[in-house]
């Protein structure tokens, strides 16, 4: 176990000085800044939905909250170190608790996929009609459909007025990215996260075989949770201002196109399909032709249909398929497709019979 | 007293609109257990189809109550055709799909009609009840919705459509042994269902100013109200939009607009919670 997990840490962190680098040759860095958040937020859910099976409709409602809490915080103290580490925890105790309120009472499916989106909306109904001055937190207004702005953004620990941003903040960002990306990468390595696959497989099989599902599933959600809330404080001091439309459904449908289009199942995937989808959409917003959310949504169809696994799965497919080169880690992974692919062949052929 | 009038035909509205605003996605819920997330377009299509032909001189009853379903029906075909087809039973990859098509149509929409406000006047004028002032048009939404759940009974429980569309339902192997195709019996459910959801967007249009984001406003509801109603088509549709009807309404009344959404949402939370698989599930089994 030791051997690979080193030499595969060297390999991200070299990639990941190269790209550090080699990226504000190609786009500057005040945009770059946005799209890692946008990677950190797809690899939350990617982490919930790809490897724990758990399909949250609402991941924008931690993305938001952890925006409000490090703002309502940032107002409050002025300093932003500690706003930064409650825009983690907040929503990561939030999730705590409504995901044990949802996997002890063993729903699945669309039914957690409704609670989810309702939480969402709830919170956005609420934010969104905090109007008047009777909503404060501390000295914070909550602004209702105004959001709040002009807070502290982020700021060398302990030194409030030596701020980090422009191209600091991109580095900051580019080592939370890195951060968590290799989190995911220890955490799906342990036996958690070996467990949590076993229990997107199959759920019943593992309470069986003795685990206790329902708490397992818990941690995971909170944990998925955590890293949206740590995108949202970050997407806090890129904008410098926070509004209730975090919580839209718009911006989870968002989410979730990410996840599919850079492919489930993987770390890198919803990295690269938020930044890809990230950037395209702001290339297509410089144009006034073809509406921007006629274009997601085309592109969300399309995908479904025809290529459900995603581009990076897909990639390193073609990869394995033309060199033949069976490297270990491209080998297991397009391996973990093939069945993949049976499995949903089958399933189609069952669908097919049925209808 | 007044009062009490006021709020009875309130609360009877709240549940009339729900069940009008669900219906089209029970019908396809029920009948294919799938989940269009696109139906809050397919009802702002409804209205938009609506506001064109009355503007194109159309009287706006048959606009509302023919023109508009039977034009989002066929878009409905459409998307079935080319979409949804492919999908049947992968719940999750057609929620996905459906999304899609959800914000395809709002792209659409927005170029075709531009992201602004239209409307049109409710045709029937209000009335006052004491020292109350009560929308006359909120009758018209609960007659509208009570012949909807009589034409839904009828065409289930007394025509031999109905019977295949039933027998389809419980067992879609055993229907096509008989001689029925089930792609054919979907696709004209699909059809019925885009057909109801035009027609609840048309006629709900007079009361909401339609933009091409006007969906959005129904979809959460309707998806509550259809999974919290569990298995059972007709009884369910009815019991949940009672319950969160009633909820909201109450709260609407006593709190603010705002709270009355917020509460009927946190009723749906509870009440799935503690019946997983929707009312029906539980209670009326086997009904209709």
């Amino acid at each position: 176990m030791q051997g690979p997990w080193q030499k595969e840490l060297i390999t991200t962190l070299l990639i990941g000085l190269a790209a550090v680098y080699l990226l504000p040759f190609a786009i500057n860095t005040f945009t770059l800044s946005i799209l890692l958040i946008y990677g950190l937020l797809g690899l939350s859910l990617g982490l919930i939905w790809g490897f724990g099976g758990i399909l949250c409709f609402g991941q924008a409602a931690f993305f938001g909250l952890g925006a409000y809490t490090y703002a309502i915080a940032a107002v409050n103290i002025g300093e932003s170190t500690l706003p930064m580490i409650l825009s983690i925890l907040v929503p990561a105790l939030f999730a705590a608790l409504l995901g044990a309120m949802m996997f002890y009472g063993r729903l699945a499916d669309v039914y957690l996929g409704v609670i989810t989106l309702v939480v969402t909306l709830i919170l956005f109904k609420f934010i969104n009609s905090t109007a008047g001055p009777e909503y404060v937190i501390g000295t914070a207004r909550l602004g209702g459909f105004n959001g709040i702005p002009g807070f502290q953004t982020l700021n060398i620990p302990g030194r409030p007025d030596d701020y980090i941003w422009g191209d600091s903040f991109y580095y900051v960002c580019f080592g939370a990215v890195l951060g968590v990306y290799l989190l995911v990468t220890w955490l799906l390595r342990s036996s958690f996260g070996r467990i949590a696959i076993g229990i997107r497989e199959n759920d019943q099989r593992m309470s069986l075989m003795g685990y206790d599902t329902r708490a397992r599933k818990t941690v995971l959600f909170a944990i998925g949770a955590a890293i949206a809330g740590l995108a949202g404080g970050l997407y806090a001091n890129w904008a410098e201002i926070v509004t209730p439309g975090l919580f839209s459904l718009g911006q989870s449908a968002e989410i979730i196109i990410w996840c599919i289009v850079g492919g489930l199942g993987t770390r890198l995937g919803p990295i690269l399909g938020a930044a890809g989808l990230a950037y395209l959409k702001f290339l297509l917003g410089q144009q006034s032709v073809v509406d921007n959310t006629m274009i997601t949504g085309l592109i969300l169809v399309l995908f479904v249909l025809f290529l459900p696994k995603g581009i990076v799965p897909a990639v390193v497919n073609l990869w394995a398929a033309s060199f033949g080169r069976r490297v270990k880690r491209g080998g297991r992974r397009a391996g973990r497709a093939t069945r993949a692919a049976t499995r949903n062949a089958a399933r189609q052929e069952k669908a097919v019979s049925h209808g | 007293m007044d009062f009490t009038v006021v709020v009875i035909v309130e609360v009877l509205y709240a549940v009339a609109s729900l069940v009008l605003i669900s219906a089209g996605l029970a019908v396809v819920f029920g009948m294919m257990k799938v989940i269009n997330l696109a139906h809050g377009e397919f009802m702002m299509l409804g209205g938009y189809a609506t506001i064109t032909a009355v503007n194109l001189g159309v009287n706006i009853f048959i606009a509302m109550l023919i023109v508009a379903p039977l034009i989002v029906g066929l878009i409905g075909l459409v998307v079935e055709r080319l979409v949804i087809r492919h999908l049947y039973g992968r719940l999750v990859d057609t929620m996905l799909a459906t999304w899609g098509l959800s914000l395809l149509f709002i792209g659409a929409a927005t170029m075709i009609f531009g992201n602004t406000t239209t409307g049109i006047s409710a045709p029937i004028s209000g009335f006052a009840v004491g020292d109350y002032q009560i929308n006359g048009y909120n009758f018209f939404i609960i007659i509208v919705s009570i012949v909807l759940i009589l034409g839904m009974l009828f065409v289930l429980k007394a025509t031999r459509l109905g019977l295949i569309a039933r027998g389809t339902m419980q067992r879609s192997d055993m229907a096509a042994a008989l001689g029925y195709s089930p792609d054919r019996i979907y696709m004209a459910t699909f059809f019925a269902g885009s057909a109801l959801s035009g027609l609840a967007g048309a006629v709900l249009a007079p009361l909401v100013g339609l933009v091409p984001t006007s969906g959005g406003a129904f979809i959460a509801k309707a998806f509550i109200t259809v999974i919290a109603g569990g298995p059972s088509l007709i009884a369910g549709l009815l019991s949940s939009a009672g319950i969160f009807g009633v909820i909201g309404q109450v709260f609407s009344f006593s709190v603010s607009a705002v709270m009355g959404d917020v509460a009927m949402l946190i009723a749906a939370v509870i009440l799935l919670r503690l019946l997983p698989q929707g009312v029906t599930a539980r209670f009326f089994k086997g009904k209709l």
